[in-house]
């Protein structure tokens, strides 16, 4: 418990001076702050900019977070170093997912609170973008493991990133790209967030989800096991 | 149990690149051990397997009585790593830095500050790694390989490419090391380092150990020439043998007052390793 602590204690210290990250926490809720708040156009649907931006939230903010900072740590060494401390990988994986989760589910109340959800909708709104920030965080880790520095994790991240974030906005205007999309855990989020108030949980929504989950947590089993950091590090 | 370190018949190789290959010594508790080589060696590679990072291919090797493949987070407490790619948080603080490691083994902030100032970066304990210059980060890097107060300190090239100042300071934090107790194995290609600061050594080349003793020992078993030189007020040099015409030349020098210095010609660690293998220590 005291690495998970450190680790924790650690990204406190780092991310307030790592701005690539900070960008990532803080982007989309001070977006749809200002959007909800400066943009009103007739016949928009309610919470439009809030539903929007909260899935493309689910889409970036964990996933390049986590991958960000374990290509750094490869990069840079120090994952070497917390070997010597004995940090175990579950240890580790554990401080940054908490620290990560937390902050993005921080995001995602600032996020739900300006697209004005209250109550149990909002309740809603957070639950459905927890498991999004989870599924997201995992599939982060196995870009971040997969890589050997931050160049190549930047360039694994970017191609997955953009298909998450941007296919259910980019649904919205084509039917094939919605034929498509649905396969896509960010889609099926994005299904569920707007019908917060009268929410219906589909059958092929949770197959679809469970199927993301199974598929990402292979990944990353896949990754981690291939990965040099297994080889030289008993901490990844 | 007296040795620190036990290495024997260790080789290893990256794929049919073979870095290591027979290498045998032993470092005794309390000892400073270099291991001395020029870049390319095997120097880092053995440190590597030493600390468990790397898997050697062939051989064993014993830290403190264990396999060094077999050390687990209790072992690792006993050692201490500076290695050349510093593994710091370039962002964070170097009091942070030393803080995260504290917390890592659960302990509170007692002696960080103490310890930055035992290494002269009490000043900079705010400053972020990234913002300090090549030797203030040695010496983080050597302060937090202390921390823990380890039973054996590995440093892979500690001074390299420092000005002399801080080396100097780097080897008297060494020295300081040396007096608690701790064993400390060095890489270094500094020749000069070696015969300050080290016990025993090791002449590594090409993955082998071409020689090893402690320095002054293995100095004077390359002693062949046996030649005495005499620097003249002149300018003129002279080198004589050791025999009784030289002793009746120097003291006709010294009687007409022409004499202004007289040196023995002992071999250092540098034209040492050059007999041995052809190559330099240190790059030209």
């Amino acid at each position: 418990m005291n690495h998970v602590k450190a680790i924790l204690w650690k990204q406190l210290k780092d991310t307030l001076k790592n701005k690539v990250v900070l960008i990532q926490f803080i982007m989309f809720p001070v977006m749809t702050v200002i959007m909800e708040n400066a943009i009103s156009i007739q016949g928009m649907q309610e919470h439009f900019f809030a539903n929007l931006f909260a899935v493309m939230y689910v889409g970036m903010a964990p996933l390049t977070c986590i991958a960000s900072i374990i290509s750094e740590e490869k990069e840079k060494n120090t994952l070497r170093v917390l070997q010597m401390c004995n940090v175990k990988a579950f240890a580790y994986l554990l401080g940054n997912a908490i620290y990560i989760v937390s902050v993005c589910m921080l995001g995602s109340l600032v996020i739900g609170l300006a697209g004005g959800y209250k109550g149990f909708d909002l309740l809603t709104f957070i639950l459905i973008l927890f498991v999004g920030n989870i599924i997201s965080l995992v599939l982060g880790a196995a870009i971040g493991v997969a890589s050997k520095n931050q160049m190549m994790a930047t360039s694994l991240t970017m191609p997955v990133m953009m298909v998450l974030s941007f296919l259910p906005m980019l649904s919205m205007f084509n039917d094939t790209i919605r034929k498509i999309a649905k396969y896509f855990f960010t889609q099926q989020l994005n299904i569920l967030i707007n019908t917060v108030g009268n929410i219906t949980v589909r059958k092929d929504t949770i197959i679809i989800l469970l199927s993301n989950m199974v598929l990402i947590g292979v990944i990353f089993m896949v990754s981690y096991r291939k990965s040099f950091m297994r080889n030289t590090s008993p901490c990844l | 149990m007296n040795k620190a370190i036990s290495i024997k018949e260790l080789s290893h190789s990256f794929g049919k690149k073979t870095v290591l290959s027979g290498i045998s010594f032993e470092v005794e508790k309390g000892e400073v051990f270099g291991l001395l080589g020029p870049s390319g060696a095997g120097k880092t590679t053995l440190i590597n397997i030493l600390t468990g990072q790397l898997r050697a291919t062939g051989g064993c090797t014993l830290i403190l009585g264990t396999a060094s493949q077999d050390m687990t987070g209790e072992h690792y407490k006993q050692i201490g790593i500076m290695m050349d790619h510093f593994g710091l948080y370039e962002r964070m603080s170097c009091y942070d830095n030393l803080r995260f490691y504290q917390m890592l083994d659960g302990n509170g902030k007692d002696g960080i500050e103490e310890m930055l100032r035992g290494v002269g970066l009490s000043e900079a304990k705010k400053t972020p790694v990234m913002n300090l210059s090549k030797g203030m980060t040695n010496r983080l890097a050597f302060a937090r390989a202390i921390l823990r107060s380890p039973k054996i300190l590995f440093l892979d090239e500690p001074t390299s490419g420092l000005d002399p100042t801080t080396v100097e300071a780097i080897h008297k934090m060494i020295l300081e090391e040396k007096q608690k107790g701790t064993t400390i194995f060095l890489t270094t290609h500094n020749m000069h380092e070696a015969e300050k600061l080290c016990d025993n050594i090791a002449l590594l080349n090409e993955g082998k150990i071409v020689e090893y003793g402690a320095p002054a020992d293995i100095c004077r078993r390359y002693y062949h020439q046996k030649r005495i030189q005499l620097h003249l007020k002149s300018g003129e040099d002279i080198v004589l043998s050791y025999d009784a015409d030289s002793g009746k030349k120097i003291k006709e020098y010294l009687e007409m007052g022409e004499l202004e210095t007289i040196h023995s010609t002992e071999p250092n660690l540098e034209t040492i390793f050059m007999e041995l293998t052809g190559r330099r220590l240190e790059k030209e």
